[in-house]
């Protein structure tokens, strides 16, 4: 066990250099991407563009530049090329935000996903399972930037509707906690419908399967209750696979990948550090938060194995 | 005369289908005895395994219509309310399936699911339960049953997993334990000592068996009597003495044909019983074994009656032959001749 966790570690630590030369490469090949040039403005005479080219490093080779740019990220002293805001410490003030926004969501998500996949397994074929499936599908369907702007503009005084939700922003959970759930609400929803209606449909599938295995037969035949059936023998087999998606999008949306949702409500979090990064090729920053979201995909995946071998006794980890 | 425990009186099973309706089972009857062993016989899809599950309440479902009686110890299981059926399974009636690969859940201990079905039925702690369960599992031969008790399923032998299901089974001491195919998923030497355990334990818990096979030999030993079923019917029944050795039913004697021997002169080939059979949707007319009988004549075109048509009086079969004809006749199916076979 110990052995596995070290071996894995090395992987994932690999996996984050291969991940910053990729994001690095991309940068370079893609146009415009030249920092020194868009610095320097309109009318830079090449004298000036050189000048900055050097005072950032850029006139050296490629592998140089690379180490450079991930060894001052680790050692935090990486900056932004245009308003030389220290990167680890931007990621730093998002983390409240993104953290308060993915907990929130994922718990609604997860719950809420049970809760539909469940009831529309047990009346599959029923007229609850059909109203159930046709949400889901509209769930999975709705574009989370429209739903955003939809919500703010009917709930949240936007627009012609009612105001019953603050329009945006965030409050920080130690300053208010009333406030802080208050103003988080639309967007927990907002993040949540997608994998509401995913997760839902997965498991409805799952449920479906498991139900006609022979151990459920067996614990029909033992005299067990339906409920208990379903929720000891059933729903925890059928739990499994979902562990695993909740496990990947969780890493996600904690690691800065819900940009959208983020940046519709106005959250500063570091996927709407990302999303103003982008906006302004800003090189530091956005490798800064791929990292930092890697970081979290490679630590989630093997904690996902982790609960896999936890949850499934027939795997072992080797 | 032993306690009457059980008595089905022509049960008659259907399914309905996007194809069809499926006359899964079509008219069966019979009585359990309190130490006996029923023997019931047949192919895939002839019924036996639907009768055994609806015996324990396991086919119903809304596309499933019943007709007939199941009458255990007087209270008709077919009538009775899902909810009450639950108090009847595993503490009344207990069941052992085929595959013991896929019947035990994969994510639990081998104790915990059998201490779950101890306290379906009965309030008791779960150390008393656990404490039982290590005691039945000694009782089916699991060795060092103290430690096997916390093992997965997976780290049981399939002969140690259908052991497991049997204490399982019998854990709330029910008064019947009905096997289904519980040794064709195994091998052969495992199979005959699940079988031994199966017969012994019946005497040790006194309770009766029903054991459901297509192998005749395998119930050869234990069965007192035997049902032979064909497209969801009786085709013949009788004691065992009288099924083995006065078959009346050429379906029986492809059956018996079939069984590998080793105290008659071996053939060139075992016996086949030609073609399959028929679908449970659109049953041939008549005899339902017609199209597959190579003694078929004209009268097969009626379906004959379950009847005593032999000397021994429990011994009935739905066959138009001659009982002479038969007798002379039966030997070359039965011993699996080169001829028949070719």
């Amino acid at each position: 066990m110990g052995a596995y966790i070290v071996r894995r570690i090395f992987g994932m630590l690999l996996v984050l250099i291969a991940v910053s030369f990729i994001v690095y490469l991309i940068f370079i090949v893609i146009p415009g991407g030249d920092p020194a040039q868009r610095i320097a403005g309109k009318v830079a005479t090449p004298a000036n563009v050189a000048a900055i080219r050097h005072r950032l490093g850029l006139d050296q080779s490629f592998i140089v530049q690379w180490y450079d740019l991930v060894k001052s990220l680790f050692t935090a002293k990486l900056v932004s090329y245009y308003n030389q805001t220290n990167v680890v410490q931007q990621i730093k003030q998002g983390l409240p935000a993104t953290f308060s926004l993915s907990i929130g969501a994922g718990i609604i998500w997860m719950g809420f996903g049970i809760l539909v996949g469940l009831i529309s397994a047990v009346t599959a074929g029923r007229l609850s399972d059909r109203v159930i499936t046709a949400l889901a599908l509209i769930g999975i369907s709705l574009p989370v930037a429209w739903l955003g702007l939809i919500l703010r503009y009917f709930l949240a005084g936007e627009g012609g509707g009612v105001s019953w939700f603050p329009d945006g922003g965030y409050v920080s959970l130690t300053s208010s906690p009333v406030q802080w759930f208050y103003h988080l609400l639309l967007p927990w929803f907002t993040l949540a419908i997608l994998f509401i209606g995913f997760y839902g449909r997965v498991l409805r599938s799952n449920i479906l399967d498991t139900i006609n295995e022979d151990f459920v037969r067996t614990a029909k035949a033992k005299g067990l209750s339906t409920r208990r059936i379903l929720v000891k023998h059933v729903l925890r087999a059928s739990l499994i696979p979902i562990v695993t998606l909740f496990g990947l999008d969780f890493a996600s949306v904690l690691g800065g990948g819900a940009i959208i949702t983020e940046s519709v409500y106005n959250l500063h979090g570091v996927g709407w550090y990302a999303a103003q990064s982008i906006q302004t090729q800003d090189l530091p920053p956005l490798m800064g938060v791929t990292l930092y979201g890697a970081m979290f995909i490679v630590v989630f995946t093997l904690l996902v194995d982790l609960a896999y071998a936890y949850l499934d006794p027939r795997i072992r980890l080797s | 005369m032993a306690e009457r425990l059980l008595e089905v009186k022509d049960l008659k099973v259907r399914f309905a289908t996007e194809d069809g309706i499926v006359r899964a089972v079509d008219g069966i009857s019979f009585e359990l005895e309190r130490g006996k062993v029923l023997g019931i016989v047949g192919e895939s899809g002839s019924g036996k395994s639907v009768t055994a599950m609806t015996l324990m309440g396991l086919t119903r479902g809304v596309n499933a219509r019943f007709e007939g009686e199941v009458l255990y110890k007087g209270t008709d299981l077919l009538k009775i309310s899902d909810r009450d059926m639950q108090s009847f399974r595993g503490n009344e009636l207990g069941m052992i399936f085929q595959d013991p690969m896929t019947s035990l859940n994969p994510v639990y201990r081998i104790g915990e699911q059998i201490v779950e079905a101890i306290q379906a039925h009965e309030n008791i702690d779960k150390r008393q339960a656990r404490s039982r369960t290590i005691e039945l599992l000694r009782q089916v031969g699991i060795p060092n049953p103290e430690t096997r008790v916390d093992d997965f399923p997976h780290q049981f032998s399939g002969g140690m997993r259908q052991r497991a299901m049997i204490a399982m089974a019998l854990s709330c001491n029910p008064s019947i334990l009905i096997a289904d195919e519980p040794t064709t998923a195994l091998d052969v030497t495992i199979q005959a000592q699940i079988v031994e355990l199966v017969n012994r334990l019946k005497d040790d818990f006194d309770s009766a068996v029903i054991f459901i096979t297509h192998d005749l030999g395998v119930i050869a030993d234990i069965a007192d009597e035997i049902i032979v079923m064909y497209a969801g019917r009786v085709v013949e029944r009788g004691s065992k003495r009288d099924v083995f050795y006065d078959p009346q039913m050429p379906y029986t004697w492809g059956l018996l044909g079939s069984i590998p021997r080793l105290d008659r002169p071996r053939p060139e080939r075992l016996h086949t019983i030609e073609g399959s059979p028929p679908s449970l949707i659109n049953l041939p007319e008549g005899c339902k074994f017609r199209p597959r009988c190579p003694h078929a004549f004209d009268k097969c075109m009626q379906e004959p009656g379950l009847e005593n048509r032999v000397e021994s009086p429990g011994h009935l079969d739905r066959c138009w032959l001659d009982v002479d004809f038969k007798r002379s006749n039966r030997d070359r199916t039965i011993s699996g001749s080169s001829v028949e076979a070719a």
